[in-house]
């Protein structure tokens, strides 16, 4: 394969976990946004393992593998078990509407491009100019956080903003070395055990999983 | 170049391919459409019949109908016609393609359809008003979505003209574009609407909560509703040219000789009739939406277009 | 050897503690472990005492002045905290707020959270810093919410969130970190080590590095509780059970300091600007500011006291951005000082919540009459940090003001507003909650004070009297620093 499609290839990942981005902020239904979120994983496993076949870099195979089985596998898995032992079932409250929310996500991947201007101006790799786009996955991911108010949107943001990250290292530098991705992985996991007790402690003691009824501790009490 | 006059019966051939299919690939659809939901079609060939039908009736006029009234089918019909002409359907030699470009013929289907909801507004029915309305705010929507998508194809194509994003994207090697694609799907969603297919609208009833397009010709009748009509299926046709032109464009013929005109007829029709399966595709698998949901259905569409612009500038 | 000691310590007896339980020798295995570690604290900074800095594990690990007094310091107030959380957390058994998984879970926790600690500490890598400063959050959050109330749940939510999302940005500055190291030093992991990066650090791309800083200042910031990005702070502070309110506060912000500060070093090498530096001292004065004024209004003696820490944050954040061998070495000591008294503090504030059952100030009084030794520490403690001679937080923040005098004798005044404000709101609640009569639901109870006496102790004699290899290493750090 010539490098050239590959990079096409690369870029078109890239374009797809955006997509995939702007998806989940305009999703309303909790299993539709685990299947996005899925699917972000997959783009970027399959993304890492391009790269990693581009830049002959083995490490990345087994990155886009951890990808691949915590990702696409393991915390949509787990996601899905706690929705349905939690019954949640119900649609997403949002605090802004949606269109309102996606022009702000349009703008932060504008601000985004002009913030990794310097990097991609400097960097060689082919892979450059998709650390925009990560950039912009992470602030997609934080954006959701944000103006969601549910206990499982707010996990699934977090865990957008992770894929963003990861996504970052792998386009600016070929992935950080073995062990600090090692190390994230390993993160990810305990943060996802941790919030799957969380779920069962929010839902017992709140009676739903909705963070909006989270609001005692406030500066004026 | 030099032969006017090949150039000449080649639009002529254009014109006339446009306005004699644009029925026929309505009743294509259609007929796909009951195929899919298991009742007998009424074949390809009922809209023909339709048109005919309304062509011997008389015209029916209300008392307080005005020129703008009277005037506004022919404007459709016409203006469909001036678009067929320059988007280049069958080959890029078109005699009449240089004078207008991408942006040119939005702005001609956008005047059609001005017209439209003034003639709806015209006789003061309640129907007529409420259509316009509903219609303006979906164009309101639709325009600026169209918009992004065409600007990411003349970046793409380097030009605005159709002629040469034709040729450049048909000319150059496959380039793997998410801009283009991204501007595809907002492309498809943007027809839907243009076009009053469901999800936005349903071209086959008179609900009258629902209805958009059917509200405002409500009043017209005989040969000015045939003209109407003829003419809304021609603008829906040449939407799916125009993305034919600016996304599928393999297969337009370059040159002047029978042989490839032919042939590109023939990729023309094969094309259409795919574009067709996807639309009747889209049209079962999804519900009519509440007019209110129509803005996340749009907005959608222009964030794809929109992130289509944005992908060309980070990712090309 | 010692360093390997010093880290798995901890480590493995938090898997020894997750095994067997919630028995009786739990806390002692707690305390012994932790006094354990604080053994090979000592025994490492003797040894870099003797011979200066070093790496060690492959380059894995890196020692050197500054981190090695953290450490010792990390070691120490867990060790106290060990001590005190054995008396607090049986009281809080018997009230039956906690049983027996739960405490099971807190003495694991505990001990892994020293471990990431000190791992964030003495890690030579940035990446593995990023990771165990993560792992240090992650295990606190349980222990947030470890009484299960909405309150608790609500707070420890806030902190995983809040400090997920800041430390998220934090990665994203490592990764850009990583990019400019790797054009100079080459792929592969050796780009990630401090030792070669600071090396380096003068032909790094200082646009790159810039723009890497935002974000790590956002990252660790979170973390350090700068203002506007405090918001977790007081809720855990004041939710959580106080030994871990007591390490959060007197350790953790620091170690996040630290890691903010190592990134500081770099970009200054990069830039050959005060960039790094206005920008750490604008958040460190936003931060003094809105504490302090903060510290006015609260009805919750913990989150007061939350407030508390954050304005000290602030003065040492300000001290580091300031620069200069006066401002580093007082904001150095500044970390020590605080730390050490805010543990004591919140040892006591958790005497007193037990004895009271409240943590509302206003339900608190009459500390004196009721029990004298727990009252007198609140208040002495109070004077402490509030930056009362002749305690050993004067001396840091009289060493900062004098730093500031010199070299930006605008901001004085604003840092004075600032000291002044939460010294009058302080006092004044203290004052409040220790006098008086004794109220009706008053119940006196056994303190742990050994923790309590050695930590104020440490305060008044650091004030006057700082031992030469104090002084040594101090100096050290601050040519580190420069």
């Amino acid at each position: 394969m010539n490098l050239q499609l590959l990079a096409q290839i690369n870029s078109f990942l890239a374009a797809l976990v955006l997509l995939t981005a702007f998806a989940m902020l305009s999703q309303r239904k909790i299993n539709s946004l685990v299947t996005l979120f899925a699917w972000q994983g997959l783009f970027l496993s399959i993304n890492t393992a391009v790269v990693g076949f581009v830049a002959a870099k083995h490490h990345l195979y087994i990155s886009s593998l951890l990808t691949l089985s915590i990702k696409v596998i393991l915390l949509p898995y787990i996601l899905h078990v706690l929705i349905v032992r939690l019954k949640i079932r119900k649609e997403m409250e949002t605090i802004m509407n949606i269109p309102t929310t996606m022009l702000i996500g349009i703008a932060l991947v504008i601000f985004s491009y002009h913030l990794t201007a310097p990097v991609r101006e400097m960097s060689t790799l082919i892979t450059r100019s998709t650390l925009a786009v990560a950039l912009a996955t992470v602030m997609i991911g934080l954006l959701m956080m944000i103006t969601r108010k549910h206990a499982v949107t707010q996990i699934i943001g977090f865990l957008a903003m992770e894929n963003g990250l990861f996504f970052a290292a792998t386009s600016a530098t070929y992935g950080m070395p073995l062990v600090v991705e090692l190390g994230v992985a390993l993160d990810v996991l305990i943060a996802a055990f941790i919030f799957g007790i969380f779920f069962f402690h929010i839902s017992t003691t709140f009676d739903s999983l909705s963070v909006e009824q989270m609001e005692s501790l406030r500066e004026d009490n | 170049m030099t032969k006017p006059l090949h150039l000449i019966l080649i639009e002529i051939l254009q014109v006339v391919i446009v306005i004699a299919a644009a029925p026929a690939f309505l009743g294509w659809v259609d007929m796909l459409k009951c195929w899919l939901q298991g009742r007998t079609s009424a074949g390809i060939m009922q809209p023909y019949r339709n048109i005919a039908k309304l062509f011997v009736k008389d015209v029916v006029l209300a008392d307080n109908a005005s020129w703008i009234f009277r005037i506004t089918p022919y404007l459709v019909f016409g203006t469909a016609v001036v678009v067929g002409s320059v988007i280049p359907i069958i080959s890029t030699n078109l005699f009449l393609a240089p004078s207008a470009d991408i942006i040119v013929v939005i702005a001609i289907f956008a005047t059609a359809r001005f017209f439209m909801a003034l003639a709806g507004m015209d006789i003061g029915t309640a129907f007529g008003g409420m259509g316009a309305s509903r219609e303006m705010m979906i164009a309101s929507l639709t325009e600026p979505a169209i918009l992004m998508a065409i600007f990411t194809v003349s970046l793409a194509g380097r030009s605005t003209s159709l002629l040469h994003i034709v040729q450049s994207f048909s000319n150059g090697a496959l380039v793997l574009r998410p801009s283009i694609v991204f501007a595809g799907i907002a492309f498809v969603l943007v027809v839907i609407a243009e076009a009053g297919r469901v999800p936005v609208d349903n071209p086959s009833t008179h609900l009258e909560l629902t209805m958009v397009h059917e509200a405002m010709i409500l009043e017209y009748s005989g040969r000015h509703l045939a003209l109407i009509e003829w003419g809304s299926m021609i603008r829906f046709f040449l939407f799916v040219t125009l993305g034919i032109a600016c996304f599928l464009p393999w297969g337009i013929a370059s040159t002047d000789d029978a042989g490839s005109i032919a042939a590109s007829v023939f990729f023309m029709v094969i094309k259409a009739a795919v574009i067709g399966v996807v639309v009747v595709l889209i049209e079962t698998g999804l519900a009519k939406m509440r007019l209110f949901r129509l803005t996340e259905f749009l907005g959608a569409a222009f964030l794809l277009s929109t992130l289509g612009v944005i992908a060309f500038f980070i990712l090309e | 050897m010692i360093l390997l000691v010093l880290i798995i310590t901890p480590f493995v007896a938090a898997m020894i503690l997750a095994f067997i339980g919630d028995r009786k020798v739990a806390p002692v295995i707690n305390i012994f472990s932790s006094f354990l570690t604080f053994l090979a604290g000592i025994a490492l900074a003797v040894e870099v005492f003797r011979h200066g800095q070093f790496v060690a594990g492959g380059k894995f690990f890196f020692v050197d002045a500054f981190n090695v007094y953290l450490s010792v310091l990390t070691a120490f107030v867990s060790m106290t905290t060990a001590v005190f959380s054995r008396r607090y957390m049986q009281r809080e058994k018997d009230h039956g707020k906690v049983g027996h998984t739960r405490m099971r879970f807190y003495h694991a926790m505990f001990q892994m959270f020293i471990f990431a600690m000190l791992l964030c500490l003495l890690t030579n890598n940035i990446g593995v810093l990023w990771i165990a400063m993560e792992l240090a959050t992650l295990s606190t959050v349980l222990l947030v919410s470890l009484y299960r109330t909405p309150n608790a749940i609500e707070a420890a939510w806030k902190y995983f969130i809040l400090c997920g999302v800041g430390i998220a940005q934090a990665l994203f500055g490592t990764v850009l970190l990583y990019f400019a190291a790797e054009k100079v030093i080459g792929e592969g992991g050796e780009a990630l080590l401090w030792t070669n990066l600071i090396e380096v650090s003068g032909s790094l791309e200082p646009t790159v590095l810039s723009l890497a800083f935002v974000f790590l200042v956002v990252g660790y910031g979170t973390k350090v509780g700068l203002v506007p990005l405090h918001n977790w702070l007081p809720d855990a502070h004041s939710e959580g059970p106080t030994p871990i309110s007591a390490v959060l506060s007197g350790l953790l912000l620091n170690i996040a300091l630290y890691a903010l500060v190592r990134c500081k070093v770099l970009v200054d090498g990069s830039t050959h600007t005060h960039y790094a530096g206005n920008i750490m001292m604008g958040f460190g004065i936003i931060s003094i500011l809105v504490a302090s004024f903060s510290i006015l209004r609260q009805k919750d003696i913990k989150r007061m006291f939350s407030y508390s820490s954050i304005e000290h944050m602030g003065i040492a954040t300000f001290a580091f951005g300031l620069g200069g061998s006066i401002a580093t070495f007082g904001a150095l000591l500044h970390m020590l000082m605080h730390s050490i008294t805010k543990s004591s503090i919140f040892f006591t504030v958790g005497h007193v919540c037990q004895m009271n059952q409240t943590q509302e100030i206003s339900r608190i009084k009459g500390l004196f009459k009721g029990d004298p030794f727990t009252g007198w520490s609140l208040m002495l403690g109070a004077m402490a940090i509030a930056g009362m001679p002749p305690f050993g937080i004067f001396t840091s923040e009289f060493l900062i003001l004098t730093a500031t005098i010199k070299d930006v004798p605008l901001l004085t005044p604003l840092i004075l507003i600032g000291l002044a404000v939460a010294f009058a709101g302080l006092l004044r609640k203290v004052q409040y909650m220790v006098s008086g009569d004794i109220p009706s639901y008053f119940k006196q109870l056994k303190t742990a004070r050994t923790p309590v006496i050695l930590h104020m102790a440490l305060v008044l004699a650091l004030a006057f009297y700082m031992p030469a290899f104090l002084y040594k290493w101090f100096q050290a750090a601050v040519e580190l620093l420069k």
